[in-house]
């Protein structure tokens, strides 16, 4: 019960923090950064990896790598695509 | 499910995520603005390393060959997802969502069938372990489709049938149910598979019905729901770090998806509830035939180099047409005119948000000549000439005066109170909501018929010399 209490405040004060933070982003950069939290998000690779790893239990161990392929594809991508696109933004023309 | 802390490896584990977390918070903070964007995804690539080279140390892993495996395979699918073309960025950002929820879903039912089989589960984390695993797969199907109709492998138009809500909810409402009874007795092992079947074709239903031009708010919303899902990963596992990550994706995709509502006008329940696509298609009215005024490229040209500020409006069907670079073309060849040339930018302007300013930049447009839609509609008033390319709904005029039409109520971009209206467009057909444009029957409106591309590649050519006639 007090993890859960624990997560709870986590939870609640990383949601404002991301509410505050997300709102003050420019329009102009909406898609990159729903490019960059994809990347982010596949943060759940650390929770596949445990699995992918634990040899005792076959089917946890099956559904852990795919879970890491899945994640791993959406770290590397994400993060090529942002940096892509935020290469592409400047104010004065370099031609 | 928590483990005991033994060791110091635990202790540099913790700091890492720890770490990793602040760097995540800071990655979004300098996503703020283009001079500081590059910093912020720079945070979020070290965290990711410290997040995933602490987990390597766990003391659970006892192989790491598959894991290995895993993270090379992932690698070499993920690389060509970073590559494609910044048109198909919608799409892959919704096959993306697909790929985390995937994630998700795969861990949650891991953890269930190792739970039972280690001797319970308790009754909180069961809760938590059920939303993941509901959110997780509603999401994947949900994404797939959403990337299906993007790149128009499924049907774009709407696909409707009586009570599909009914059914919807009702399906959605059999999957809450069933996880109910196994937060009350996880041993229920046979209903496991249920509430991961359910909100899979829960997820493709609820996104099959939805046309093409929602898709932004429904990338947004899934968004939110694959960072919910992770957060309740967090939940399951005892990890801040999926928390807080969750909920920074959560709430990101929870703004942008009112953010696009608002600029769709849907009301805010419309969007929680997934319900999109019936506000569309109220009989267009056939109006008395009546009169517009078209010019050519020449007269567009001519009007063009005397004006001193000429605001474009780009929609999506500049996109569709590649006309970004001969829109670049435009924008040089009136700047090096002293024509002060502005973009005005709606919310929905390409298939998700932001995604216009993307191929703007794209085409070389310095970012400071992109507006919003506020930032514009200021502007708008003071311009000579408006240009409009391939937009049509989000300049429609009757959202602010007549109340009996289906957009009333939409933010629109003012273009109709700049001095003159230029409008690119094919033929007089309607836009995507099957609406009349008052706009286009407006003497200060004049009417360039034909393809963007082209058309505009015209106007260049008689700016720099007039060698097209």
């Amino acid at each position: 019960m007090p993890h859960l209490i624990d997560s709870l405040f986590v939870f609640m004060l990383a949601g404002f923090i991301g509410f505050e933070v997300i709102r003050r982003i420019s329009p102009l950069l909406h898609t990159p950064l729903m490019s960059i939290t994809n990347a982010l998000d596949a943060i759940a690779v650390v929770g596949a990896i445990v699995l992918a790893g634990d040899s005792r239990h076959g089917l946890a161990q099956v559904l852990g790598t795919i879970a890491v392929v899945a994640a791993t594809s959406n770290i590397v991508g994400g993060f090529r695509i942002t940096d892509r696109m935020l290469k592409m933004f400047h104010t004065s023309r370099p031609r | 499910m928590t483990t005991t802390m033994s060791g110091a490896t635990e202790v540099v584990i913790e700091l890492a995520y720890l770490a990793a977390s602040a760097l995540f918070i800071l990655a979004l903070r300098w996503m703020s603005a283009p001079p500081t964007a590059r910093r912020g995804l720079f945070a979020g690539e070290v965290g990711m390393l410290l997040a995933v080279g602490g987990t390597l140390l766990h003391h659970g892993i006892l192989s790491y060959t598959w894991i290995a495996v895993g993270l090379v395979l992932g690698t070499i699918i993920g690389v060509p997802l970073g590559n494609v073309a910044m048109t198909a960025v919608p799409q892959r950002t919704a096959l993306s969502h697909a790929f985390g929820a995937l994630c998700v879903t795969l861990v949650g039912t891991a953890h269930y069938y190792l739970g039972v089989h280690e001797g319970g589960i308790p009754t909180f984390t069961m809760a938590v372990l059920c939303a993941e695993v509901i959110l997780g797969s509603l999401t994947f199907t949900g994404s797939l489709m959403a990337a299906g109709k993007l790149q128009e492998v499924l049907p774009q138009r709407p696909i409707t049938y009586r009570g599909q809500n009914f059914v919807n909810l009702g399906l959605l409402g059999v999957a809450l149910v069933l996880a109910c009874l196994l937060v009350v007795d996880p041993g229920r092992t046979q209903l496991f598979p249920f509430i991961l079947a359910i909100p899979l074709a829960f997820g493709a239903m609820m996104v099959v019905p939805i046309g093409g031009a929602d898709m932004p708010t429904v990338i947004s919303l899934l968004n939110s729901y694959a960072g919910l899902s992770a957060a309740a990963m967090g939940f399951v596992l005892d990890s801040k770090l999926l928390i807080i990550a969750g909920a920074l994706d959560g709430s990101s995709g929870f703004i942008l998806s009112v953010i696009m509502s608002k600029a769709m006008n849907r009301s805010f329940t419309n969007v929680l509830f997934g319900a999109f696509g019936q506000v569309q298609a109220a009989a267009a009215t056939v109006g008395e035939e009546r009169t517009v005024r078209s010019a050519s490229a020449e007269e567009a040209a001519v009007i063009l180099a005397a004006a001193n500020k000429v605001v474009i409006v780009p929609g999506y069907g500049l996109a569709v047409a590649q006309a970004q670079h001969k829109v670049r073309e435009l924008f040089d060849a009136l700047t090096k005119r002293g024509v002060d040339v502005r973009f005005a930018i709606h919310p929905v302007a390409g298939r998700m948000p932001g995604h216009m300013n993307v191929l703007l930049a794209e085409a070389d447009i310095p970012y400071d000549r992109l507006q919003d839609m506020d930032e514009a509609n200021g502007d708008l008033p003071q311009a000579d000439v408006a240009l409009v390319i391939g937009a049509n709904d989000v300049t429609n005029p009757a959202a602010r005066t007549d109340q009996s039409s289906p957009i009333y109520g939409m933010p629109i971009l003012d273009v109709d109170k700049a001095r003159t209206v230029m409008v690119i467009k094919r033929s007089m057909s309607p836009g995507f909501a099957g609406i009349d444009n008052p706009l286009y029957f407006e003497d200060k409106t004049l009417m360039l018929f034909g393809d963007a591309k082209s058309f505009v590649g015209s106007i260049v050519r008689e700016l720099s010399g007039g060698a097209g006639h």
